[in-house]
């Protein structure tokens, strides 16, 4: 059995940590970092009875993602500190919204860049006010910044210049310029606040806002974690409301991501041994070639898969970008690389 | 991958992948005498690699991946698969390590307490921990040296010393040639040798050492003495650290106590005599 399948199974349950080998937990490890995971299944495996220098690396493991999750709300405490004198309102996305809620899959997710969603009217004074408290321009060249603007779902990336660390401001979930385009007033009107004061998505946009990101916004490029995110969301919340899997229907309906949030709860089933309900627990033959994608990742650590890899960065960009668009763009960047 | 081998130094325990055999028979051969625990899983893995297929044998040149890589690094001809291999295995626990402060620093010790290095590249830190080695002194590290959060204690990453330069022919003319490694000339770095630690420094590296001085010496100048503040050694070695940040409350207790309890001094020193004969005075003041 292939590591990622392994790290796969352990994260489902599906497999008995006692059960591996020196050599298997050695790719376990391996895939599980390459995609960004090995605190998550330290998470997982907290109280599994595993080999003593597995165990002292999951217990630094856990240990260093409670220190970078703390470093993460502080970032967004930060933000809420710089928007704050204007009054402009937030909501918290991803990674660090998980955090602030307090939610299962946080435990051990690597958070990156801080994600916040502004209406998209406040985006430039939201902008304004970055700026002034020590936020700076990451990308200086003018095609990157025009083309964040005018096609982008989110202001070009700022990086604070004393803490080193990014923030990407949203108006929406998914780029102006893709074939699906969620409600992004609905998103932040129906927001909820968490205990620690912070604004996050409402479960069912959460979930739509996971699954779009997962399928809908990239090459499937640590998938793996973001598929790990969904799984983990909807388990819970369908835990705790029975009605959960209906009102993530009709939102999902109402972003225009009824396709994309299925397939990731087919996807979380076919990986993560996931419960789905009656309407949802169907087959699609295409979803094999997403599983395969997902999965690809060797014993070593590597991107497996090449060709299936390049197919889905292909498909990452019909999906952004209109083809006028797409040309002009590759365009661009092709000339400017031919004159580097 | 088609080679491979595991090695354990210090704490960490590596797995090194590779295109070539020639890397990790090298590795093999540098690291033979190391403790050999083949039901521990790596913790880091290195990977060696060609970035095309054909460039394994039309020439050959070794990108450097892994666990943790750096962008843009720079790939290294096959006849420098061993520096190769040591940039990976040092990236790795600079970007990976979390369980102690890892401070960039050179350390040996004696009789259970140690003394710490820390310089740039150049500072002469590798040479002088690796001529303590050979003087009566457990080397410790050239590279890397450990705090525990928990105890305070130095932890050893004895590592084969990467010797540079002057410092390859000072240490050839005082071990026997078993110990070196094959001479890699001509590399980004200058000259390369590696030496092997000795059998009592690779067979105490997990018996931990209690720092009792703190050096920040400077190769080149006429010898001299200054005494460094708590502040001073501090920012210093926040500067010298790769996880001080990540290790959050825990780094700044591990580092707040270091710079408290164990006395700093920067030294110059003109050669290698002088050098050792400043650490062996500093030495009896302070951990006496």
């Amino acid at each position: 059995m292939s590591a990622v399948q392994h790290l796969t199974d352990l994260l489902a349950g599906r497999c008995e940590a006692a059960m591996l080998t020196a050599g298997e937990w050695e790719g376990v490890i391996g895939a599980a970092r390459a995609e960004a995971m090995l605190a998550a299944l330290a998470h997982r495996l907290e109280d599994a009875p595993l080999p003593g220098p597995v165990a002292a690396l999951f217990c630094d493991e856990r240990a260093a993602a409670a220190v970078a999750t703390k470093q993460a709300l502080w970032e967004a405490e930060m933000a809420r500190r710089a928007l704050a004198s204007e009054h402009i309102e937030f909501v918290l996305l991803k990674g660090t919204a998980y955090a602030a809620a307090e939610l299962s899959c946080a435990a051990g997710r690597q958070i990156g860049d801080l994600d916040i969603l502004v209406p998209v009217h406040d985006i430039g004074r939201a902008e304004n006010e970055l700026l002034e408290a020590g936020w700076e321009w990451v990308k200086s060249d003018p095609y990157d910044d025009a083309y964040y603007r005018e096609h982008m779902h989110e202001l070009p990336p700022l990086i604070h210049k004393a803490r080193d660390r990014m923030i990407d401001v949203h108006h929406t979930i998914l780029p102006q310029t893709h074939r699906t385009t969620p409600d992004p007033l609905a998103l932040v009107t129906d927001a909820v606040m968490t205990k620690s004061g912070f604004a996050v998505l409402s479960p069912a946009d959460m979930a739509c806002h996971s699954a779009a990101h997962l399928l809908a916004d990239g090459d499937l490029q640590g998938g793996l974690r973001n598929l790990w995110d969904f799984h983990c969301l909807t388990r819970d919340f369908a835990a705790s409301d029975p009605g959960f899997w209906g009102r993530l229907d009709a939102r999902a309906d109402k972003h225009g991501l009824r396709a994309v949030v299925h397939r990731a709860a087919r996807l979380a089933r076919d990986v993560f041994g996931a419960a789905l309900p009656e309407g949802w627990d169907r087959r699609d033959p295409r979803d094999r070639w997403f599983k395969r994608r997902l999965l690809a990742r060797d014993d070593w650590g590597r991107a497996s898969n090449f060709a299936l890899r390049q197919a889905f960065y292909i498909r990452s960009h019909w999906l952004r970008m209109p083809p006028r668009l797409l040309a002009r763009h590759l365009w661009t960047k092709w000339r400017r690389r031919a004159a580097r | 991958m088609r080679h491979s081998t595991r090695i354990t130094v210090g704490p960490v325990r590596f797995r090194i992948g590779s295109d070539w055999g020639a890397p990790i028979a090298a590795l093999e051969t540098l690291y033979a005498a190391y403790p050999e625990d083949p039901a521990r899983p790596a913790d880091a893995t290195v990977r060696l690699f060609a970035a095309r297929p054909w460039r394994r044998w039309l020439r050959p040149s070794v990108h450097i991946g892994g666990d943790f890589v750096v962008p843009d690094a720079l790939p290294l001809p096959l006849s420098m698969g061993l520096l190769a291999a040591e940039m990976g295995m040092n990236l790795q626990v600079a970007l990976g390590w979390r369980r102690h402060l890892l401070l960039h620093a050179s350390a040996a010790a004696r009789e259970g307490k140690s003394v710490l290095m820390s310089g740039i590249s150049g500072s002469g830190k590798s040479t002088l921990a690796a001529l303590l080695g050979e003087s009566g002194w457990r080397l410790m590290g050239d590279e890397f040296t450990m705090i525990d959060p928990g105890s305070g204690d130095a932890l050893a990453f004895p590592r084969a010393v990467s010797l540079k330069n002057e410092a390859i022919g000072e240490m050839a003319a005082r071990v026997d040639a078993a110990r070196l490694g094959p001479l890699l000339s001509g590399t980004p770095k200058g000259d390369i040798r590696h030496l092997i630690p000795r059998p009592e420094a690779v067979a105490a590296m997990h018996e931990p050492a209690r720092p009792a001085l703190l050096l920040f010496p400077r190769f080149g100048d006429a010898a001299a003495i200054e005494r460094i503040g708590e502040g001073e050694a501090f920012v210093r070695l926040t500067e010298a650290s790769t996880n001080y940040t990540a290790l959050g409350e825990a780094g700044f207790g591990a580092l707040t106590r270091l710079v408290r309890t164990v006395p700093a001094f920067g030294i110059s020193y003109p050669d290698s005599a002088a050098g050792l004969a400043l650490v062996e005075q500093l030495w009896a003041e302070a951990a006496s």
